[in-house]
This record gives C-alpha cells, sequence and structure tokens, in this order.
C-alpha cells in the first residue's frame, strides 16, 4: 500500500502540475449560446430546411432545388419576387439619400457649442423612434387621408395644394411616401450614433484646425466628416439588414396584399404573404421558406462584401 | 412553521381541484364579424347559456381582412378555438381536407337546411358537410333616403338611369354620389364588380359556365360590368384610392354621401350610426325590363376545430345553431345576416326586410369566384380584389384585367371537360 503511494507520488512529481479544464467560460457563454440557438440559430436552420421540401398532396416530400426553381422559372413568382426585390433597393435607397445626410447634418447642429434648447431637439426628434410602427402606420395614414387629414389643408395654406394626391393610394407614390415615413420614424437612432462620434472629437483636434485657421463649413468638411466615417459605415449596414428585413410599416399602413397592385410590396411583406397566406390564398411554408432563404442569402453576401471591401478599409483615428 | 405550510399548501391544491371540477367548459368562437361583438356577447350567448347552464361561450373576432390569414396559422398550429367561422366554399373545404375540422353530418338538426344551402360548405359530391349554415348576405345599394328626397330622385332600376342619378347628384354637389374606396381592395371586387356583374352574365347560369370551362373570363358578360365600374370613377370621393373600409363607412353615416355599394351586413351598424333614413335597391339591369339577379352570397357558417378538448359541448351549441330558435333570433338580432334554415324567419327591420323582399323577384347567385376557382394558387378572388381595384383606379384597363385574370386561372385551373 504505502509501496504504491510512494510509487505513484513520485511519477506525479517529476510530471509538471496539469492545467485544470477551464469549465467557467463554458459556463459563463452557455446561457447566451443556448437563448441564442434556440431562438435564432435553430429556427434558421428549419426554415432553410423547409425550402428543400414540397408538399404534395397534403404530405411533405424532398424536393430539391425544384421551389428556388420555380421562384425563378415561374412568370408570376418571378415576377412578384424581382418586384418586391427592386421595392425593397429603392426603399432602401430613400432610407440612404435621405437618412444619412440628414442624421449628419441635424448631429452637426445639434453640436454647435451654444444652441439654445439643443436637449428639447434632441429629444423631439428621437421621440418617433421610440413609437411602434403600427402607430406611426395608422397616424400617418390618417394625416395623409384625403378625406380626414390635414395634409389637404396644410398644402393649401402654403399655397401647394395642387401637390396633394392620395399618395398611399396611388402606385407611383406610395412607396415613396411610405419610405419618407420611415425616415421620419428611423431618424432618431443614426443622429444620436452622429452625435456622439461628434462628441467624441477630442477638443484639442478643433483646436489645432481652428489655429490653422480651418473654421465653419470647411472645418466640419475636412475635420467632423472624414471622423464620422466609421459611423456611417455602421449606420449604413444596419440600416440595410433592417430595411431589407422590414415589414410592419408596409403591412400596417397598406394591408398585406402591399396595395396598391404590389407596389409597396417588400421582402418582408412578399415572404408573409407566401408563407403564412392571404385572405383567400393558402400559407405555403415552403415556398414561404425559399422567399426566407432568398433574404437571408441576399442580406448575408451584402454584408459579406461591405465587411470586405468598406469597412476594413476605413480608417479609424484612434485619439 | 412547517406543518402550517404544508397544510396550507395541501389545502390550496385541494381548493383548486375542487373549483376545477365545479368550472364550466368554455367554449371560444372564432369570426371575422367584429362588428357583432356585442350582439353575440349580449343577445345570443346568453340565450345558449341559458339553456346550458355549465357551458360559457366566448365570441372572440379578429378584423376582416386578417381572418383568413390567421385563421389558417391558428389551425396548423393547433392554436385555434373550439368553433370556427367559416367562409363559404373552398377555404374550409381545406381545412376539412386537411382534417382540422369536423364533418357536421350527425350533429341534430342538419336536416332544417336545404341542398343548396348546405353547397358552400359540403364536399364536392355533396355527402359530407363540415360547417353548419349560419346565414347568407345579399348585395345591393344603400341609398340616403333624405338626400335622394332633397334632390327628388328614385332609387333606379337600369344602368343607364343609375348613371343619370349620379349625375344629378355630382351636379348638386351637397353630396357624394357614390361611396366606394379602392384601398382595401375587397371592396373592388365584392361591392363593386361581384355586386352587379350577375344582371351581365344571368347569375347562375354564367357562373356555372365560368366553372365548367365553357365560359372565359375575357368573354363580353365578364368584360362588361368592369366596364361599368370603370365609369364610376368620376362620382367617387376625391381620392378614393386612399379611401379604406371604414372610411366608406364614416362617410355614409355621417351622410356625406348619397348611395353606399352595401352588403346586408352593414344593416346593424348603420342602424346604430345613421341619423337619417336608409333605402336600398338591387343592382340595376342592363336594359329596361331585364330579369334582375342579386348576389345572394352564404357567408357564414360554424364549424368545430378537430383538435378541441370540449367536443361534446362544441356539438351541443352546433345543435343551437341549427335550431329554429337560433334562426329567428340570429336574423333579427343581426339583421342583414338572413338564416339559410329552411323555417321562414319573420325579419323586423324594415331595411333587412327590403333586401330579403328581392328574393322574390330576382334570381339568387353566390359570389362568382368563391366555389372552386378560387382553389390553386393564384387564386381568383384574391386576383380580382386587385384587379377590380386597378380598373376603379384607372391603371389598368377592362379587357387587359380580365385576361390577366383568365391566363392566372388558366395556369392551374383544368376544368373537367
Amino acid at each position: 500500500m504505502s509501496n504504491t503511494a510512494v510509487m505513484s507520488a513520485s511519477p506525479a512529481a517529476a510530471r509538471p502540475a496539469r492545467r485544470p479544464v477551464r469549465w467557467h467560460i463554458a459556463v459563463f457563454l452557455a446561457p447566451a449560446v443556448l437563448v441564442y440557438s434556440a431562438i435564432m440559430v435553430l429556427p434558421l436552420g428549419a426554415t432553410l430546411r423547409l425550402a428543400f421540401f414540397k408538399s404534395v398532396d397534403l404530405q411533405t416530400r424532398y424536393a430539391a432545388l425544384a421551389n428556388f426553381h420555380t421562384l425563378f422559372g415561374d412568370e408570376r413568382w418571378s415576377y412578384h419576387f424581382w418586384n418586391a426585390l427592386l421595392n425593397n433597393a429603392y426603399f432602401f435607397l430613400i432610407h440612404m439619400v435621405l437618412m444619412v445626410p440628414l442624421a449628419i447634418l441635424l448631429a452637426a447642429l445639434l453640436s454647435l457649442p451654444h444652441l439654445r434648447g439643443s436637449a428639447l431637439y434632441r429629444t423631439a426628434i428621437f421621440m418617433p423612434t421610440m413609437l411602434s410602427f403600427v402607430i406611426v402606420a395608422f397616424v400617418w395614414r390618417l394625416i395623409l387621408s384625403p378625406i380626414w387629414g390635414i395634409t389637404p389643408d396644410l398644402l393649401d395654406a402654403l399655397g401647394l395644394g395642387s401637390l396633394f394626391a392620395p399618395y398611399l393610394g396611388k402606385e407611383e407614390y406610395a412607396l415613396t411616401a411610405l419610405g419618407l415615413i420611415s425616415v421620419w420614424k428611423e431618424l432618431g437612432v443614426p443622429m444620436i450614433l452622429m452625435y456622439s462620434a461628434m462628441l467624441a472629437i477630442p477638443h484639442e483636434v478643433i483646436e489645432a484646425a481652428e489655429v490653422d485657421g480651418i473654421v465653419g463649413v470647411r472645418q466640419f468638411l475636412k475635420i467632423k466628416l472624414p471622423l464620422l466615417w466609421p459611423t456611417v459605415g455602421v449606420v449604413t449596414i444596419l440600416t440595410f439588414v433592417s430595411n431589407f428585413n422590414s415589414f410592419d410599416l408596409i403591412y400596417t399602413a397598406q394591408g398585406v396584399s402591399a396595395g396598391p397592385n404590389y407596389s409597396t410590396d417588400i421582402l418582408g411583406t412578399l415572404l408573409y404573404r407566401t408563407f403564412f397566406g392571404a385572405q383567400f390564398q393558402s400559407g405555403d411554408p415552403h415556398m414561404g421558406s425559399v422567399i426566407a432563404t432568398m433574404m437571408f442569402l441576399i442580406i448575408l453576401a451584402v454584408v459579406c462584401v461591405y465587411l470586405y471591401f468598406i469597412q476594413r478599409r476605413l480608417v479609424r483615428y484612434q485619439f | 412553521m412547517k406543518k402550517n405550510l404544508a397544510f396550507a399548501v395541501i389545502a390550496t391544491l385541494l381548493a383548486g381541484i375542487g373549483a376545477a371540477r365545479a368550472a364550466p367548459v368554455v367554449l371560444t368562437i372564432e369570426s371575422w364579424r367584429n362588428d357583432d361583438l356585442s350582439i353575440w356577447r349580449d343577445k345570443i350567448i346568453p340565450a345558449f347559456e341559458k339553456a346550458h347552464p355549465n357551458i360559457k361561450v366566448r365570441f372572440a373576432p379578429t378584423a376582416p381582412a386578417e381572418y383568413n390569414a390567421v385563421i389558417n396559422s391558428k389551425l396548423d398550429a393547433g392554436t385555434a378555438g373550439d368553433l370556427i367561422a367559416c367562409r363559404p366554399f373552398d377555404v374550409p373545404l381545406r381545412h376539412f381536407e386537411k382534417k382540422q375540422i369536423l364533418s357536421v353530418n350527425d350533429i341534430k338538426g342538419m336536416d332544417n337546411f336545404t341542398a343548396t344551402a348546405k353547397t358552400a360548405w359540403s364536399t364536392d359530391d355533396g355527402k359530407t358537410t363540415f360547417c353548419v349554415p349560419v346565414a347568407a348576405v345579399i348585395h345591393g345599394f344603400m341609398y340616403n333616403k333624405d338626400a335622394f328626397a332633397k334632390l327628388g330622385i328614385t332609387p333606379p332600376t337600369t344602368v343607364d338611369q343609375f348613371f343619370a342619378v349620379l349625375d344629378k347628384i355630382k351636379k348638386d354637389g351637397k353630396y357624394v354620389p357614390l361611396d366606394i374606396g379602392t384601398k382595401d381592395a375587397w371592396e373592388a371586387s365584392q361591392l363593386a364588380y361581384q355586386n352587379i356583374a350577375p344582371a351581365y352574365y344571368k347569375g347562375e347560369a354564367g357562373r356555372k359556365a365560368l366553372i365548367a370551362g365553357s365560359a372565359k373570363l375575357t368573354d363580353a358578360q365578364f368584360v362588361e360590368p368592369m366596364r361599368t365600374i370603370a365609369r364610376w370613377k368620376p362620382y367617387l370621393v376625391d381620392g378614393y384610392q386612399a379611401q379604406t373600409y371604414p372610411d366608406s363607412q364614416n362617410i355614409f353615416t355621417l351622410g356625406r354621401a348619397a348611395i353606399y355599394p352595401a352588403g346586408s351586413w352593414e344593416i346593424a351598424g348603420f342602424a346604430k350610426q345613421a341619423r337619417f333614413k336608409i333605402g336600398a335597391f338591387p343592382p340595376p339591369v342592363v336594359k329596361a325590363g331585364d330579369k334582375c339577379y342579386i348576389n345572394d352570397h352564404p357567408d357564414i357558417g360554424l364549424g368545430v376545430n378537430a383538435r378541441t378538448k370540449n367536443l361534446a359541448q362544441a356539438k351541443l351549441f352546433l345543435e343551437f345553431v341549427a335550431s329554429p330558435q337560433f334562426a329567428t333570433l340570429y336574423t333579427n338580432a343581426v339583421p342583414g345576416f338572413f338564416s339559410l334554415q329552411k323555417t321562414v324567419v319573420n325579419v323586423q327591420d324594415p331595411l333587412a326586410r327590403e333586401y330579403a323582399g328581392w328574393r322574390a323577384n330576382c334570381d339568387s347567385t353566390p359570389r362568382l369566384t368563391h366555389q372552386i376557382v378560387s382553389r390553386g394558387t393564384p387564386n381568383l378572388e384574391d386576383d380580382l380584389w386587385i384587379k377590380a381595384a386597378g380598373v376603379m383606379n384607372g391603371t389598368i384597363t377592362p379587357p387587359a384585367a380580365m385576361g390577366q385574370l383568365q391566363k392566372g386561372l388558366d395556369s392551374w385551373y383544368k376544368p373537367a371537360k
């Protein structure tokens, strides 16, 4: 007995002490990983899987790429898909052209040193972001309504009465109107991000610029704006992902068929209509999953392109 | 301390079990008739609960535009209520084929209904019925009697007279001649096109021909009504493209419009809200002396969820629905919904009685697109919504619209030759 103890003691003393397994890393990560997998990863996997099956006579059969073939080959499906994609791209374009410059402009104005009531302006501009999409859609539908709304009267008062049209009911204007409403609602977050980025510019840099004689707009364009590009990049990619996933505003304002005549149909509403059905159309989970897969791939592709080509090249200044 | 706690827990458990056993069964009814909520709660359900004290019934409606999608999801997920309000024809047929609703052949009182009444809720061979028919609705035009009296107009009977009346109202300028919007799209299909079209395609003759494949939507009898509703444009509210269904209802009940294309389901709500007398006239005929046709559509049935936990109680409620007592109660509590039972019900509401009176002179036909031709993708009814709204907006011509509809139908519908 004591022999074995002595025998075992010496080899153990000769080997270096083994590092204990660091269980605490797994334990601390576990809740987040489990929750994220259960809520995001597993449903995503299940959806991607559904896209490869087909329902034939109430039975689910493996269909390989047949559903994708239908989406791109069949005239009607193809039309709706490309229509939704183009509408979505236009929707995103409105956000980029209007929201980002406006956010930068408002942030620049708000960060002026002696602006009175800046806290009030900040709150007022940020308020729409806190509203639910349902309320925003409902209120704007009412404001723009040709029957009950204040828009015709306001435009008349400004002498622009001839510009009024039932925007949400006309194919040419509906998507633009909804894009503008969405920009109005979403402006808050980019503005706050830009504002914080501007506040983070150290005073020494501004002072040095002023010593060199660069003030006002030139200072903004040459000093502040280049320091903002990383934030603009973040805002762009977040807006892209949010727009291509968006659904609420169009659904509450225009209904599930994204009228008039599918002119406001975006990928989100197309997915909802296909997957869950609408009015008298039965839901088709398989074609719906195909659309969801395409949305996933499109967003993934663009984000990867952005990260590889743009994000890496953005110059970040460290102070 | 621990003993007291133990006693407390056991006592609560026993009380709970006792309460559970004595708790009444609660049946939930899914429906799209959110406008009828108070009627069900105050008149219909108490009548049933008086006869069955152990059963409580809850009427839980969803917004009409969302109902189909919502009930499809709920039935697929197994979270639907015990009793399901059935749309007519193909939608519940699909649910029955997926075994989500049960057959009601064994409900006592099913022979109170005619075979025609049951067609909307039976399988194609007619052998199995899966929803108890509740009510039909009739489509027509309601008008503001005060406005007509003030302008010296009588209800029109022919299409030419109809447009003459509209012209007169428009010239006067005080009232909106015709109150219908296109934003929600379904009114363009059901209150506009399918309201007046039976007069052109001669009711059941045209509808059955379309289903049989011997008539096409591009035929003149189907294109003409589209041309007629395209002529409605100048008589609508300025900005009607953004006018929703509640907007249309409100414009009429506020007294701002003269004529409102209306289904009889509006009667109950309008009686409460309008401060003026409402009259009604059937869809105008093409030529004077033609036979008139009305869109008399079996609208609501009630089926039972296959996954209900309260099957016996649900069947008791369905027996109540199939009883003559329910027929009288429903037709008079919800005026505008006409019972489909064989028992003749004395309709008390004068406007409802006027609508029902058209059945005597005019041939009835259900809506054109609901039987068989909306089973596939794209289904004809949804397509018709978009195209009819487009015609009324002026963004598509009637022949082009009907051509696209027929093309969509042909892509999946092969009528049995």
